[in-house]
């Protein structure tokens, strides 16, 4: 290699020119994430030791995260390329508005998920590597949202699925292999149609450089042809399993209330989401001809998974699995904003998927809770919650208002965003359908709240009446571990309900940069594109 | 699987191929070879003593546990990709250092780290794979 007498002039080859210090932050979520993950993973015997290390990460996680977005917000869209090789040949990372904003959500959510663990996990699920699991979990999800390399994002896709296959069998309990299996098998299903996809794409351009692909998809004379049409609806099929679209749903509400509630917390915060995320990224910015001549299905697709999460979430009265249906609905959402595809649409999509992410992990840790408190998941045996802790109660009610759509929340902006670019788009059942959903949640969350919290014991108890319920009281539970994780999710539902500007702006910025990627596209190959 | 034959010989063995497997790790860079097919050769050396001489054997041979060395690849394997920070290279740019030891000459590379990093991974996943069926069985 470098003692070679032949002399090459790497400048054809390699990047040359010196990167700051600052654009490694770029790589920075994904080295925290694999140091600290392989770190505990030596010190796993140790169980004390294991929640500090496993927190510690995941706060710098969060840091890191954080001046990433600073850095995007000032200079633009950075690319950093694996190896110092000329794109599209070495390994892009490309950090942009929308890929560092779900990033940092998502780290920020891992994060009280690594506190709330410190309460829920005991000392075997940490010996069989719970803070492992959630650190490598969270490298594939920031690597996802953060590479510029198609293949690439298969591979994140292969490292947060490992690791969520480790962490959904915590326990070993019968159950959760049952659930393991479903939520594998068709894992495995998704994940195969997304390489064979990627690998028809390889075919066809010769790159899988995310902006490569988007300027050679943008050169061709028929963008809509027959075998591109067929990776688009492979890419499609791939990617709605994995966000839990209807009709390929059904693993979600089979496997999300088996493990360890702050597993099922982290699941139905990030990983339905990184779906999305994918569909996003690639239909907006590389198939955007393919997406706008399926987007009838995707509309249809959007509106039957919007009705039969609301529905599935009304006809359930295990609280776990109810919520599950209530993720399914969501991600119905963000379909819509995919299937109207302008620039509103998409700010709408994106605001809605890191809305969905801190509320939704909220949710089932609050689901947790109310176990802790009234001994089970079931509605018909929960009650009395109110007279535990009224604080709680609120809590609950604002989530269940945030999950719903409810002003002054944070789900409320993103619906109004999406069901005005689905109006102004003519698209009239689309928008029907997300306030229908919206008021079904409504029921749903109601249902829930009514039953758990206001009815004074389990199912049977007459109106006005109190039963004394076993089970520990608000302040008896194992303190900031349980209601500090909590309260920072719910205090981001409310800030972000009350100034969505913020949230707004960022949303809109990173929608505009894939439907007009040409900061994204300068950012790989500099000034001549 | 215990005959007289099989457990007199699978030290040896195992040892040749423990051998074997850091020869093809050395040599992958640019042959045939490196991290991945040497773990998968140092596995099967342990798997195959395993199988003669009883797991706990080679749980004590092998001193730390086999997850603790896939961990330790790992974390050896993201370091290596770190040195070019000093250099305002991009993460992942190989650096070169050439050595003579007694008139030969080494070339020490992040490359090669990160190469054992990866035989370490997987020796340490497929061995503990590998271990678990074991024991299992002799259960």
């Amino acid at each position: 290699m470098a003692g070679s007498s032949v002399s090459v002039d790497l400048s054809q080859a390699m990047n040359t020119a010196p990167i700051a210090l600052g654009d490694w932050l770029v790589v920075a979520p994904s080295l925290i994430t694999i140091l600290g993950g392989a770190l505990c993973l030596m010190l796993r015997k140790n169980t004390d030791l294991q929640p500090k290390l496993g927190i510690g990460f995941l706060g710098l996680l969060v840091v890191a995260n954080l001046a990433l977005l600073i850095r995007v917000l000032d200079h633009g869209v950075i690319t950093m390329v694996m190896g110092s090789w000329l794109p599209p040949f070495g390994i892009a990372f490309t950090v942009d508005t929308l890929g560092i904003t779900l990033s940092l959500i998502g780290s920020i959510v891992a994060f009280c998920a690594g506190v709330f663990g410190a309460a829920t996990v005991d000392s075997t699920g940490r010996r069989y590597g719970f803070y492992p699991f959630l650190l490598l979990l969270m490298t594939g999800v920031c690597g996802a949202f953060l590479t510029g390399d198609i293949f690439n994002l298969y591979v994140w896709f292969e490292v947060l699925l490992i690791s969520s296959y480790g962490l959904l069998v915590l326990g070993n309990d019968r159950i959760q292999l049952d659930g393991a299996v479903k939520y594998g098998v068709l894992n495995l299903i998704g994940t195969n149609l997304f390489l064979i996809a990627t690998g028809m794409l390889y075919g066809i351009f010769g790159t899988l450089n995310m902006a490569d692909l988007a300027l050679k998809v943008a050169a061709l004379e028929n963008p809509a042809s027959g075998t591109l049409a067929t990776v688009a609806a492979l890419y499609f099929l791939a990617f709605a399993m994995k966000a839990a679209a209807f009709p390929v749903n059904f693993w979600l509400p089979a496997s999300y209330h088996t493990p360890n509630v702050v597993v099922s917390a982290v699941f139905a915060g990030l990983l339905t989401k990184v779906g999305v995320y994918a569909l996003i990224r690639i239909f907006v910015l590389i198939l955007p001809a393919s997406r706008g001549y399926m987007a009838d299905v995707i509309a249809l697709v959007a509106i039957a998974t919007l009705l039969t999460g609301a529905i599935g979430a009304l006809a359930q009265s295990e609280v776990r699995r109810l919520l599950g249906y209530v993720v399914i609905a969501g991600i119905g959402s963000m379909l819509a904003g995919v299937a109207v595809g302008s620039t509103l649409a998409i700010s709408g999509a994106i605001f809605y998927a890191v809305h969905s992410i801190i509320v939704m992990t909220a949710l089932y840790m609050a689901a947790g809770i109310m176990n802790m408190m009234g001994g089970s998941y079931d509605l018909r045996q929960l009650g009395g919650l109110y007279q535990k802790s009224a604080a709680f109660a609120a809590v609950f009610l604002v989530l269940g208002f945030a999950v719903s759509g409810l002003p002054p929340f944070s789900g409320f902006w993103p619906k109004v965003i999406l069901v005005d670019a689905a109006f102004s788009d003519g698209r009239t059942w689309l928008g029907a359908a997300i306030l229908v959903s919206g008021f079904l949640t409504t029921l749903a969350m109601g249902r829930v709240w009514i039953f758990a919290f206001w009815r004074g014991g389990p199912e049977g108890t007459t109106d006005g009446e109190t039963v004394a319920i076993s089970g520990e009281t608000g302040t008896q539970l194992s303190g900031a571990a349980v209601w500090l994780p909590l309260g920072i999710l719910t205090a981001l539902v409310v800030y972000f309900g009350l100034q969505p500007e913020w949230m707004l702006e960022l949303s809109t910025q990173g929608a505009s940069g894939i439907v007009e990627p040409l900061g994204y596209l300068r950012s790989v190959f500099g000034g001549q594109v | 699987m215990r005959t007289i034959i099989f457990r007199t010989i699978a030290p040896y063995l195992s040892a040749l191929m423990v051998l074997f497997s850091i020869f093809v790790l050395l040599r992958g860079h640019n042959e045939p070879g490196g991290g991945f097919i040497g773990g998968l050769i140092a596995a099967s050396a342990l798997a195959i003593f395993g199988i003669a001489c009883g797991v706990a054997s080679v749980r004590r041979a092998i001193v730390f546990h086999p997850m603790g060395v896939s961990g330790f690849g790992l974390f050896l394997s993201a370091l290596a990709g770190l040195p070019s920070i000093f250099k305002a290279q991009a993460f992942m740019t190989s650096q070169w250092l050439e050595v003579h030891v007694f008139g030969v000459e080494v070339a020490l590379s992040t490359p090669l780290f990160f190469d054992i990093g990866v035989y370490l991974v997987v020796v340490g996943a497929i061995g503990s794979i590998a271990l678990a069926l074991e024991e299992r069985e002799a259960d």
